[in-house]
């Protein structure tokens, strides 16, 4: 395992005062035999937007799962700051996949409504917050559309909207905007950048695009490919709010380049 | 830019002939067929014990309309019956294998040996074991309650994967799965397999009528051209057969538009085409 430099990497200390969560040497071996994640361990802390930034099969998705409780980790488990582990149903979570994922059969207040449903709320008492996160994506026109009479963008602003209803402590979003098309994954970006900065909870988002990750993060985690673990931890030190000056930043462009070259030192890795 | 607006101006009017062509040419074609059948009774002068013209034919539906019509009522109930506890079977039986493997495992083949096995030949002994009314229902029971059945089964199923664990991580409750989430994505399934069982119901109950037709009282349409057969009433056959195509017609027709409404707003299936 050479090739790590010490300058790309800083392992932080595992036990932080103000750590959300902490993923103990967690590995995940799926029962087709293949290890998505060896021995992964990092820690969110509370506020914090981090990047989980690799190659398709990179086991970052499956790590996302894993916190979201989805699955089970092979060995290893998470360390919670209150002990115990979130759960959707208090709306604690907010899980945003890489299509929006929307029931077609339900409008677009009924699909944001869903987290609130599950939960045994009445609708009527749910109304004021479904209006409010739709307000917050801009969609307040569109409450009685239904999924298909929407563009790919609305829908995913649709599904944004479902997983910030609850007010979740923590946002997980996999590869959200990997199927949308360049202008409005930009556009989704500093929309998603003004709701980050308006509601502050954790995020931690997948992706494979190096420039979303810098434009995005507080914090990248760059990943190994097969298996998955944590091959560098970037902080990225840029004030927000964030916006297309920083997009055309020497700075930004900087960072750009450091990101790529530790992705790029962690293919080689696993490579060799 | 004004070829561009001749285009879509002859694009337009395409499609409009194309839509009243739609609707014109069946019945066109029809009324060829019918022409051609009364032709061919006026030319070969054939009697009207072997083909009635289609004249004597609208005459007889409309001298014996009272009979045609008690009968027609007694078919369509049984259809109708069998056609809702088909669906309801169907549906019940779907969601009891989609619970349990064990149900699944031990009553699919029932469920696939009643579908495969003719239902001409069940029919006799279901009429020797039940009460006549009662093996009509059944029979037309049996051929239609399986499409309902594999259909939603498969609807079940097809639930999309994000969404399940979307219930998942909101801790859905297995009836919320089923209600909110496994049903309304069964949904455009359950309905194509009523569209099917809507023709076999009224296929089933003719079947049974008919298998009864020389041992019961019937009364149902079936019964009425078994019996019209018997007596050489060959134009009363012919005003049975329509009256229960048209009846066959109407049923798909309705459960067309009843699945249509039901899935105008979100189904690719009920999108104007």
């Amino acid at each position: 395992m050479a090739g790590t430099s010490p300058a790309m990497t800083k392992v932080r200390p595992p036990a932080q005062m103000s750590s959300l969560l902490q993923l103990q040497s967690i590995s995940k071996v799926f029962p087709n035999g293949v290890t998505a994640l060896r021995d992964t361990s990092f820690a969110i802390r509370e506020g914090e937007f981090v990047s989980l930034l690799g190659p398709s099969g990179c086991g970052k998705s499956t790590a996302l799962r894993i916190i979201a409780g989805l699955i089970e980790p092979s060995q290893g488990g998470i360390m919670w700051q209150d002990g115990a582990a979130p759960k959707g149903l208090s709306g604690e979570i907010g899980f945003v996949f890489q299509e929006p994922t929307l029931m077609p059969w339900a409008s677009v207040a009924g699909n944001v409504y869903l987290p609130m449903k599950l939960a045994g709320m009445d609708k009527n008492k749910a109304m004021l917050r479904i209006r409010e996160a739709l307000v917050r994506v801009g969609l307040e026109a569109f409450e009685n559309a239904y999924p298909r009479e929407l563009s790919g963008g609305m829908k995913m602003r649709v599904s944004i909207a479902r997983a910030l209803v609850t007010q979740p402590r923590l946002l997980l979003m996999d590869e959200p905007f990997a199927a949308l098309d360049e202008i409005t994954r930009f556009r989704l970006n500093n929309d998603l950048l003004t709701l980050w900065a308006a509601m502050r909870q954790t995020a931690i988002f997948v992706t494979h695009s190096v420039f979303e990750s810098v434009y995005l993060s507080s914090r990248i985690l760059v990943m190994t490919q097969r298996p998955g673990r944590i091959f560098a931890d970037i902080p990225i030190d840029a004030p927000y709010p964030r916006d297309e000056s920083f997009r055309t930043s020497a700075e930004y462009a900087g960072l750009c380049r450091r990101v790529s070259e530790a992705l790029v030192a962690a293919m080689a890795e696993q490579a060799a | 830019m004004s070829t561009t607006t001749a285009h879509t101006e002859k694009q337009q009017e395409r499609t409009r002939r194309e839509r009243v062509l739609r609707v014109v040419l069946p019945f066109v074609a029809l009324g060829i067929g019918v022409l051609i059948w009364d032709l061919v009774v006026r030319i070969n002068n054939i009697q009207p014990y072997v083909l009635p013209s289609p004249g004597l034919v609208l005459q007889t539906l409309i001298s014996d309309w009272s009979l045609l019509w008690s009968s027609l009522l007694s078919t369509l109930t049984v259809t109708f019956e069998a056609l809702a506890l088909a669906f309801i079977g169907g549906v019940g039986l779907a969601i009891l294998f989609n619970r349990s493997r064990l149900f699944e495992y031990s009553l699919y083949p029932y469920a696939v040996i009643l579908q495969v096995t003719p239902i001409v030949a069940i029919a006799p002994l279901l009429l020797i074991y039940l009460p006549q009314q009662a093996a009509v229902l059944a029979c037309a029971w049996i051929v239609a309650f399986f499409p309902v059945l594999a259909n939603t089964t498969l609807g079940l199923h097809s639930v999309d994967r994000n969404l399940a664990e979307l219930f998942q991580l909101y801790g859905a409750t297995r009836w919320q799965v089923l209600r909110d989430l496994k049903l309304p994505a069964a949904l455009p399934y359950m309905l194509g397999g009523l569209k099917i069982a809507g023709g076999l119901s009224l296929i089933g109950a003719v079947v049974a009528e008919i298998a009864a037709g020389s041992a019961g009282a019937g009364s149902g349409l079936a019964y009425r051209i078994a019996e019209s057969g018997y007596r050489l009433n060959i134009p009363r056959m012919f005003a049975a057969l329509i009256l229960l195509s048209i009846t066959g017609i109407v049923i798909f027709a309705l459960l067309s538009l009843v699945s249509h409404l039901i899935l105008r707003r979100w189904h690719d299936s009920a999108q104007e085409s």
